[in-house]
C-alpha cells in the first residue's frame, strides 16, 4: 500500500508534537511510581480489545466495520492519568500501551507511530484541560474528601476534550491518508466516540479518587474490573454475531447447492430488499431484519426434491406443486428464529402477487405483509438480471421495465418505485459472496440447446475442489436411485 | 420443541421404567435409578429451608430495625433507591438470566460492606442491612408485579443471605473498631473486602446450586462447577462494584454511587447483548437442524429430541457449562450429513444403516458443521458419531446411543424397551456402557427435564 506524502507528512507533525509534549516529564518532579504503573496498567487492559481485533480479523465474515477508533487502547486508564498527572506526564503513560498494541495491516511501523502520538497528544490535551480547571486539587488527598459535584465538571472537560482532539487527528488522519474528501472526514466521529468516552470518564474520575485516597492504586483497580468485563462482553457479542452470519450463510450455502443455478442469488435479494426497506425509511434493526428475510427466503428449498430443483426443461403439474410448497417449508424451518419476528412471514409469503393469484395462500393487496411484498419485488429483480437454467441475464432498466410493467397486478407499485429510485441513487453492483463464482454467462446457451445433463457433470471444477462443498461426495450414482419414501413430501406443515 | 417431544417423553418413561424393573439382578446395572418422587421431596424440603430461613432473617431484621430506629437514614435512604432502582432492571432480564439485577446486587453488597461516608464512621449493623435490602427489593418488585410478573423468590432469598453472609462477617467487627485498628484504612483493607467477597461468592454459588438442584434433581457437583466457572463474568463485575461502590462512598460521600452505577449497566448492556446474539445464533442452529426434517431426512423433531436427552445424558455424566453446550449443539445437527444425499435414507433412521455409510453421513455432516459458525468441537464431534466407541470422546459416545436410541424407539415393533435392549446388546463394540445406563437412568426419571437457566 502506498501511503500518501501528506500522510507521512501529517504523522511526522504529529510525532514531533507528541515528543514536545511528553519530553517536560523528564525534568524533576515527575511522580514516577504513578506514570510507571499506570502506563503497565494500560497495554495489560488492552487484551480483551485486542482479542475482539484478533476475532474481526481471523473470523472475517461480512463484519467489516472498521475497528471503532480507540479499541486497542483502553481509556479508562488513560483518562486517570489525564486527571491525575500534568500533561507532560500523561501523555507519557499512554506511549507504551499504543507501541505494543498489535497492528493489523501494512504500514506497521507507520501505523503504530501515528498510534502513539495521536494517543499521547490527546492525553496531554485533556490533561491541560483538567488542570485547567484545578482537576488535581479538587480530587482530595489522603483523608481529604474530593469536592463532589464540583469534581465532575472538571472530569467533563478532560473528557471532552480527549473526545475532540481524538476526534480531529482521526479526522485529519482520514482526509489525508486514505483521501477522504474534506468535507465528509469529519462526518460523524465525535458522535460516535462521545458516548463511550462519558462512560469512561465517569470510570476515570472514580480511578483518580481512589488513587489519591488513602486506599491507594489498589482500590482503583476495582473500578477497571466492570469495565474490563463490560470489554469482554462486547467481544464476545462480536464474535458470536460473526459466527451467527457463518451459521446463516451455511443455510444459505445449503439452498445454493442444491439448486446450483441460483448461485449467489439470496445473497442478492437480501441486498435489494435492504436497497428497497431503507428508501421506504425503515430504521437500522428493521433493516437487519429485511436483510435476513431476504436472505432466507428461499431456505424451504431444502425440502424440495433435488432432482426436481435441478430439472432443466418445463415442469409437470405434479413438479410446480412441489416446488410450491418452498415458502411453507422455510416458514416451517424459520419459524424458531425469534429475532426475525414479523419478517418471517415474509418467507411464506414472498410469492404471494397483488392480485392474489400468487401462491401459497393467494392473499391480495394490503393483506400481504409488508415485508413479503419488499422481499417480492427484490427476488423478481435478482431472477430477472441474472442468468438461471431456463432464461439468461436481462439489462438492469428491462428488469425495472417488467417490474413496472407487472406492478400493480403482481408487486406492489410503492416497493418497485422504491426500488427504481435507490437503483437510480447507489447502482446496482451484484455482490457474491466470495468463493462463489456467478454462473457464467457462456454457459447458458448452451444448457438452454443441450440435453439435461447430470449435475456433476455441469459442476465448475472449482466447485468440486472445494473440499467442504456440500456436495463433494455425491455423484451420478445416487441420482439413480429410487426417490426413496417422499410420502411425507405432501404433508402441509401446521 | 417441548411439544415435540413430550410425545416421545411420554413413551420414553414408560420404557425406561419397564427397563428397570426388568433390570434387577443384571450385573450391568450397576447404580440403580435415583426415585423420581424422593428427589422431588429433597428438592422441595431443600427449598423450603432456603426460603425459611431468608424469612425468619427478614422478618427478625424489620421488627429490630423498626424497633430502634433507622441509624444514618440518609445512607439507607440511598442505597435504598439504588437497589430499587437496580430491581427495574429486570425488565428486559431473559428467562434463565445468570444476573438479571447487578446494580440492585452490588448496591447491596455495597452496603453490607460500607464503614465510612465521606471519612464518617457508619454504625447500622447486619439487622438493618438486611432489613434496607430487603425493603428496597420489595419496592422494586413492586412494578413487575403490577404487570403481572412472578416475582423471582429463589434470587430474593438467595440475595438476603448472601448480603446477611457478607454484612455478618463484616459490619461487627467493623464497628467494634477491630477491622481499623489491626489494618487501618490502607491497602490493606481492600484486600480484605476482596477476601470477603471471594467467601460472599462461594457462598452465593453454593446456595445457587442447592435451588438449581432442588428444581430440576441435576447432580450437586457440575450445577456447583457451572456456578463457580460463571463467577468470572458477570458476578465479578458485581462483586467488584459493590466494594469499590462501599469504599468510594467511604471517600467522596453517596456522590460516589451514581458515577458508579453507570459502567456497571454498561457491563450489563454488554452481556444483555451478547446473550442475545446467542440465543439468536442458537435458535439459527437449531432451523438448521430442522432442515433435515424439513427435507424429509429425519422423523419430525427428532433433532430435538436427540439434543435433549443427550443434555440430559451429559449431565448426568458430569459435563457442564461449555461442554453441555457444544454437546447439544452437536447432537441437534448429527444429521445434517443427510443433505448432502440427492435422495434421503429410507425412514431417516442412521443406526440401523452400515457401519461404512453411517460414517460417510457423518463426515459430511461434519463438513457443513464447519461451515457454520459453530466451534470446532461440535464438528469432531458430528465426524466421530458413527465411530466404535472405544476411539469416541465422551460427547460423541453420547450422541452416538442417544441417536440410536431414538432411531430405534420410532420403530412401533421396537419401542422405547427394545431399543435399550438392542442398546445394551451393542455395548461390546458400538455404545458405551456407562452411556446407556446414564441413559436409562435419565429416561426412569421421566426423561427430559427442563434446561436449566445459564
Amino acid at each position: 500500500m502506498v501511503v500518501p506524502r501528506s500522510a507521512r507528512v501529517l504523522v511526522g507533525c504529529a510525532l514531533l508534537a507528541a515528543a514536545a509534549v511528553t519530553l517536560p516529564a523528564l525534568r524533576p518532579g515527575t511522580s514516577w511510581p504513578t506514570v510507571l504503573l499506570l502506563a503497565a496498567l494500560h497495554p495489560v487492559c488492552a487484551l480483551p480489545a485486542r482479542c475482539r481485533l484478533a476475532v474481526r480479523v481471523l473470523g472475517g465474515g461480512p463484519d467489516r466495520v472498521p475497528a471503532l477508533p480507540g479499541t486497542g487502547s483502553f481509556f479508562p486508564v488513560l483518562l486517570t492519568a489525564a486527571l491525575l498527572l500534568p500533561p507532560a506526564a500523561a501523555a507519557l503513560t499512554a506511549l507504551p500501551g499504543a507501541l505494543l498494541a498489535r497492528v493489523e495491516r501494512p504500514p506497521f511501523g507507520l501505523r503504530r507511530a501515528w498510534r502513539a502520538a495521536r494517543l499521547a497528544l490527546a492525553v496531554g490535551a485533556a490533561a491541560r484541560a483538567g488542570q485547567a480547571l484545578r482537576c488535581p486539587d479538587a480530587l482530595g488527598l489522603g483523608p481529604d474528601t474530593p469536592d463532589f459535584p464540583y469534581v465532575l465538571l472538571p472530569a467533563g472537560a478532560t473528557a471532552l476534550t480527549f473526545c475532540l482532539a481524538l476526534a480531529a487527528l482521526d479526522g485529519a488522519i482520514r482526509a489525508t491518508a486514505e483521501q477522504f474528501p474534506l468535507r465528509t472526514a469529519w462526518r460523524g466521529l465525535l458522535g460516535r466516540f462521545l458516548a463511550p468516552h462519558t462512560v469512561h470518564g465517569l470510570a476515570g474520575l472514580m480511578m483518580a479518587v481512589l488513587w489519591r485516597s488513602s486506599y491507594g492504586p489498589a482500590a482503583a483497580l476495582f473500578v477497571l474490573l466492570p469495565m474490563y468485563i463490560s470489554c469482554w462482553g462486547f467481544a464476545q457479542y462480536h464474535r458470536e454475531r460473526a459466527a451467527h452470519q457463518a451459521t446463516i450463510r451455511a443455510l444459505v450455502q445449503a439452498v445454493d447447492i442444491k439448486d446450483r443455478y441460483t448461485r449467489g442469488h439470496s445473497e442478492r435479494v437480501g441486498h435489494a430488499s435492504v436497497l428497497i426497506a431503507r428508501e421506504l425509511g425503515m430504521d437500522e434493526p428493521r433493516l437487519e431484519v429485511v436483510r435476513f428475510a431476504g436472505i432466507l427466503h428461499d431456505v424451504g428449498k431444502l425440502g424440495v426434491p433435488t432432482r426436481v430443483l435441478r430439472k432443466d426443461g418445463p415442469l409437470t403439474p405434479e413438479e410446480r406443486r412441489i416446488i410450491e410448497l418452498h415458502p411453507e417449508y422455510g416458514h416451517e424451518m424459520v419459524r424458531g428464529i425469534g429475532f426475525l419476528g414479523e419478517a418471517r412471514t415474509a418467507i411464506l409469503h414472498h410469492h404471494e402477487r397483488m392480485d392474489g393469484s400468487g401462491y401459497p395462500y393467494g392473499l391480495k393487496g394490503e393483506q400481504i405483509p409488508e415485508y413479503a411484498r419488499v422481499v417480492a419485488v427484490a427476488d423478481a429483480f435478482d431472477a430477472m438480471t441474472s442468468t438461471r437454467s431456463y432464461s439468461r441475464a436481462r439489462p438492469v432498466e428491462t428488469a425495472l421495465a417488467e417490474l413496472r410493467r407487472c406492478s400493480g397486478s403482481h408487486f406492489d407499485p410503492r416497493m418497485v418505485e422504491a426500488l427504481t429510485r435507490a437503483l437510480h441513487d447507489h447502482g446496482w453492483q451484484p455482490e457474491v459472496t466470495a468463493g462463489e463464482p456467478t454462473v457464467p454467462a457462456p454457459r447458458n446457451p448452451r444448457a438452454a440447446q443441450a440435453p439435461p445433463q447430470p449435475p456433476a457433470s455441469r459442476t465448475d471444477p472449482a466447485d468440486r475442489a472445494n473440499p467442504t462443498d456440500l456436495t463433494g461426495p455425491t455423484g451420478p450414482t445416487d441420482r439413480t436411485n429410487p426417490a426413496g419414501p417422499r410420502a411425507r413430501r405432501g404433508r402441509r406443515p401446521a | 420443541m417441548k411439544a415435540a417431544g413430550s410425545g416421545r417423553a411420554g413413551s420414553g418413561r414408560a420404557g425406561g421404567a419397564r427397563t428397570r424393573t426388568a433390570g434387577v439382578g443384571r450385573p450391568r446395572t450397576r447404580t440403580r435409578g435415583v426415585n423420581p418422587a424422593r428427589t422431588g421431596a429433597t428438592g422441595a424440603r431443600t427449598a423450603t429451608a432456603v426460603h425459611g430461613a431468608a424469612l425468619l432473617l427478614t422478618l427478625t431484621a424489620l421488627g429490630l430495625t423498626f424497633w430502634h430506629g433507622l441509624d444514618e437514614p440518609a445512607n439507607a435512604l440511598a442505597f435504598g433507591v439504588l437497589i430499587a432502582f437496580g430491581e427495574l432492571a429486570r425488565w428486559g432480564a431473559r428467562p434463565g438470566e445468570r444476573e438479571p439485577a447487578p446494580l440492585a446486587t452490588a448496591g447491596a453488597l455495597a452496603y453490607a460492606l460500607l464503614g465510612q461516608n465521606a471519612g464518617k464512621t457508619t454504625t447500622h449493623g447486619v439487622l438493618q442491612t438486611v432489613a434496607v435490602v430487603v425493603a428496597a427489593g420489595l419496592a422494586g418488585t413492586v412494578p413487575h408485579l403490577a404487570r403481572g410478573r412472578d416475582p423471582d423468590l429463589d434470587h430474593l432469598a438467595r440475595r438476603v443471605l448472601t448480603v446477611a453472609f457478607a454484612a455478618a462477617c463484616f459490619q461487627p467487627l467493623y464497628n467494634a473498631g477491630a477491622v481499623t485498628a489491626r489494618l487501618g484504612q490502607g491497602p490493606s483493607h481492600v484486600l480484605f473486602l476482596v477476601l470477603l467477597l471471594l467467601l460472599t461468592a462461594l457462598c452465593d454459588a453454593v446456595l445457587a446450586a442447592l435451588l438449581h438442584r432442588a428444581r430440576t434433581g441435576h447432580p450437586y457437583a457440575p450445577l456447583l462447577r457451572d456456578e463457580l466457572r460463571a463467577l468470572p463474568g458477570i458476578g465479578s463485575a458485581v462483586c467488584a462494584t459493590g466494594a469499590v461502590m462501599a469504599l468510594a462512598v467511604a471517600v467522596a460521600g453517596l456522590w460516589a454511587l451514581p458515577v458508579l452505577a453507570v459502567p456497571l449497566v454498561l457491563t450489563q448492556v454488554s452481556f444483555r447483548r451478547y446473550a442475545a446474539v446467542r440465543t439468536t445464533s442458537r435458535q439459527t442452529i437449531a432451523s438448521l437442524a430442522r432442515a433435515t426434517e424439513i427435507a424429509g431426512c429425519t422423523p419430525p423433531g427428532h433433532a430435538h429430541r436427540v439434543a435433549a436427552l443427550s443434555r440430559a445424558v451429559g449431565r448426568e455424566l458430569g459435563l457442564s457449562g461449555p461442554e453441555l453446550t457444544v454437546l447439544e449443539s452437536a447432537a441437534l445437527m448429527h444429521d445434517i450429513g443427510q443433505l448432502s444425499l440427492v435422495d434421503p435414507v429410507a425412514g431417516g433412521a442412521t443406526a440401523p444403516l452400515p457401519a461404512e455409510e453411517q460414517r460417510r453421513i457423518a463426515l459430511l455432516g461434519a463438513a457443513v458443521v464447519r461451515q457454520t459458525g459453530v466451534p470446532e468441537a461440535v464438528a469432531r464431534i458430528v465426524e466421530r458419531q458413527a465411530d466404535p466407541y472405544r476411539e469416541q470422546p465422551l460427547p460423541a459416545r453420547i450422541v452416538r446411543a442417544v441417536n440410536a436410541y431414538d432411531d430405534l424407539a420410532a420403530d412401533r415393533a421396537c419401542g422405547g424397551l427394545g431399543a435399550l435392549e438392542r442398546l445394551r446388546l451393542g455395548t461390546a463394540r458400538d455404545y458405551h456402557p456407562d452411556v446407556v445406563e446414564s441413559l436409562a437412568r435419565v429416561l426412569a426419571r421421566g426423561g427430559v427435564t427442563p434446561a436449566p437457566p445459564g
